[in-house]
């Protein structure tokens, strides 16, 4: 039904006691995530939500304690890049960071660190994902979306939910949405997800939402000429962005004329993809 | 964030990098003194954060300290790309032999640093890798590692440096690396590092660029940030909290997230306008913040007509609509305005607004045509 995220899910909050930890894992918990344990340095031994989410002070107790599989962190950009280090050492094969504004360097320690492991980050600066009807993990909005065959994945967070949601409006849901994020380095990019979408039995189109910035809209493409039987359908968004100014995403800037929209959207089209020219074309270019 | 040549210059003599004698001057009298200092001939160097300073006449050649105040007077007086000159740097003169390129910046794509040099300095690197690609040398930094001695090694010997000069050329490439881990900068640059007559290594021109997103880290670095490059209405949201880039068109824009306000830009253009900003108010979107933005948008004599795209995801839209109508009390606008609310509790967030006299679109097309036609009216 899904990637990455399912009923299955053992969720691990990091920054628990945060006020957006606590109020995402509310929505979390309302919409049928299992959320088994928070950590905060310092507050172990507590509970939230009622006595019914334990409090850790690190995330190794939390995982011995309760079996948790999967970490979200919603802790300050300064102590991020620790927070995951810590997930990774203590063994979740699959964490998701939303905090905005780490430092590169930071991220270019730990992208570097996870790759030695066995280990998928997700973000940061991204708003999770969501499988309908079975887990949602980070802050997009559970009522946007329902259970479908479309796999969408973005570097964007509202960009995204309107796509999704306009879907949910002509009665098509979604396998799973997965945001990428913002940032220049990242955990996971678009050719992993589409690899796992292509896989997914349950995903039977794909869509792609990019923006300007770094060239992965560019091997996404490559990708899916040379390895994707579904169909992709894309948008790219960016398309009247000044060069040398970062639009809000640390990771959406034209440098040195690279990064621009229009070498993206050829990428993608020379490789199959029908990208549309705004956001609500692509509900009829999947359905036809 | 962009540090200026002599704040540079600055950093690395600290990490051990050889830079000319010299000092920066806000005048032409203290131009003169600092080269009565040095004697001999000297060079003012206009400190402006944009490329092409020689070229615009920003950097010039004295041979005394009489005629290094006359220059500093001159370039002092000047407007380089549209950014007033407020500090002139005054330098020993270099003796040059080779000028080469050292630079170290974030490799985005291999997700780690990277160390480029080429033997053909003094030129823009962009330039070089258009025109001769093969005399860039590119060595990829294990950031948990760090810069090891024999990749420095590989560096020079990479730019067909001789011999005699590996050790320093080590050293400064050491120092380099320090001075940009040490500083979280996305970019650090000696352009040209010089090979002079009597066969010394000078770094004559600095540059640096900071990641914004560590400046938490450096306090007394975040200090010094020159607000000459950013427009006011840049400066202004930053306090805010809000992500505002300033454009040429007359379509005032005001979105939740960066991929939705780009996409709103886009959509604009393509029905045939012109937007006049990006800008993201990000999650929540309280009265004050929203007043903010608004106060910034019109504060561009440009702006016709406002475009508001907001998608109620937690934020609801009905939150969001009195935030305008508070908005709207306090700043009283007067251009016409296109509101368009989508996702959850936008019925009741319209319905806030029927009576303020706002123009409402469902979709996002019906949207940016109706700003359209509004800022043709």
């Amino acid at each position: 039904m899904s990637i990455l995220v399912n009923k299955n899910t053992r969720l691990l909050v990091q920054g628990i006691t945060g006020n957006e930890g606590l109020f995402h894992t509310e929505q979390m918990v309302a919409y049928g995530t299992t959320v088994v344990a928070g950590v905060t340095p310092g507050k172990g031994g507590e509970w939230v939500m009622d006595g019914k989410i334990p409090v850790f002070d690190c995330v190794k107790l939390a995982v011995e304690a309760t079996g948790a599989n999967t970490s979200i962190i919603f802790v300050p950009a300064r102590f991020s890049a620790d927070a995951i280090f810590e997930a990774a050492d203590a063994g979740i094969p699959l964490i998701i960071c939303i905090t905005e504004g780490i430092p590169v360097q930071d991220m270019m320690r730990v992208r570097n660190y996870l790759d030695t492991k066995k280990v998928r980050l997700l973000g940061p600066n991204c708003p999770g994902l969501i499988t309908p009807g079975e887990a949602k993990v980070g802050i997009i909005p559970g009522n946007i979306a329902i259970p479908g065959n479309v796999g969408v994945v973005s570097r964007s967070g509202t960009l995204t939910y309107e796509v999704v949601y306009a879907l949910k409006l002509l009665g098509r849901g979604v396998s799973t949405c997965v945001g990428i994020g913002g940032d220049p380095i990242n955990g996971t990019n678009f050719i992993d997800c589409l690899e796992m979408f292509e896989a997914d039995p349950y995903t039977e189109k794909v869509v792609l939402i990019g923006e300007i910035g770094g060239t992965d809209e560019e091997k996404a493409a490559e990708f899916i000429s040379k390895y994707m039987m579904k169909p992709v359908v894309a948008f790219i968004a960016g398309q009247t962005a000044p060069p040398g100014k970062r639009m809000g995403h640390a990771g959406a800037i034209v440098e040195g004329g690279s990064g621009l929209a229009a070498d993206k959207v050829r990428a993608l089209e020379a490789a199959g993809v029908r990208v549309a020219t705004h956001p609500e074309e692509i509900p009829g270019l999947l359905i036809n | 964030m962009k540090l200026h040549e002599y704040q540079s210059k600055h950093i690395f003599s600290k990490y051990g990098i050889p830079i000319p004698k010299g000092r920066v001057a806000s005048t032409s009298g203290e131009a003169r003194a600092i080269a009565e200092e040095l004697s001999g001939r000297v060079v003012v160097k206009s400190q402006v954060l944009v490329g092409g300073r020689g070229k615009a006449g920003g950097i010039r050649l004295a041979k005394d300290p009489r005629e290094a105040e006359e220059l500093a007077t001159q370039i002092l007086a000047m407007e380089i790309k549209g950014l007033p000159v407020r500090k002139v740097l005054v330098d020993e003169a270099s003796d040059i032999k080779n000028e080469i390129y050292l630079g170290i910046t974030n490799d985005r794509s291999a997700r780690k640093p990277v160390i480029m040099a080429s033997s053909a300095g003094g030129v823009e690197i962009e330039e070089v890798a258009r025109v001769s690609p093969e005399k860039i040398i590119k060595v990829h930094i294990d950031p948990l590692l760090g810069l090891r001695d024999y990749q420095a090694r590989d560096i020079a010997a990479g730019i067909d440096l001789p011999r005699e000069h590996w050790r320093l050329f080590s050293q400064i490439t050491k120092g380099l690396w320090q001075a940009y881990i040490d500083n979280d900068a996305t970019l650090a640059e000696i352009n040209p590092l010089v090979i002079t007559h009597d066969n010394h290594l000078v770094a004559l021109d600095g540059k640096m660029v900071l990641d914004d997103n560590a400046l938490f880290r450096h306090p007394e670095l975040a200090e010094i940030r020159d607000l000459d490059i950013e427009a006011p209405a840049e400066i202004d949201a930053r306090k805010y909290g809000l992500t505002f880039i300033k454009l040429d068109g007359n379509i005032g824009c005001m979105v939740n997230g960066a991929g939705l306000a780009m996409t709103t830009m886009d959509i604009i253009k393509l029905f045939g306008g012109e937007p006049a900003n990006f800008l993201d108010i990000g999650g929540g979107a309280g009265a004050d913040k929203v007043a903010a933005a608004m106060r910034i948008i019109l504060s561009d004599p440009n702006v016709k007509t406002v475009l508001f795209n907001v998608f109620g995801g937690i934020t609801r839209c009905d939150e969001v609509a009195r935030g305008i109508l508070a908005a709207i009390d306090e700043v009283k606008p007067k251009v016409p305005m296109v509101v368009r609310l989508v996702g959850t509790n936008a019925e009741e967030g319209l319905k806030l607004l029927e009576n303020a006299h706002m123009i409402t679109a469902e979709t996002l097309a019906d949207a940016a045509q109706k700003a359209v036609a509004a800022a043709k009216s």
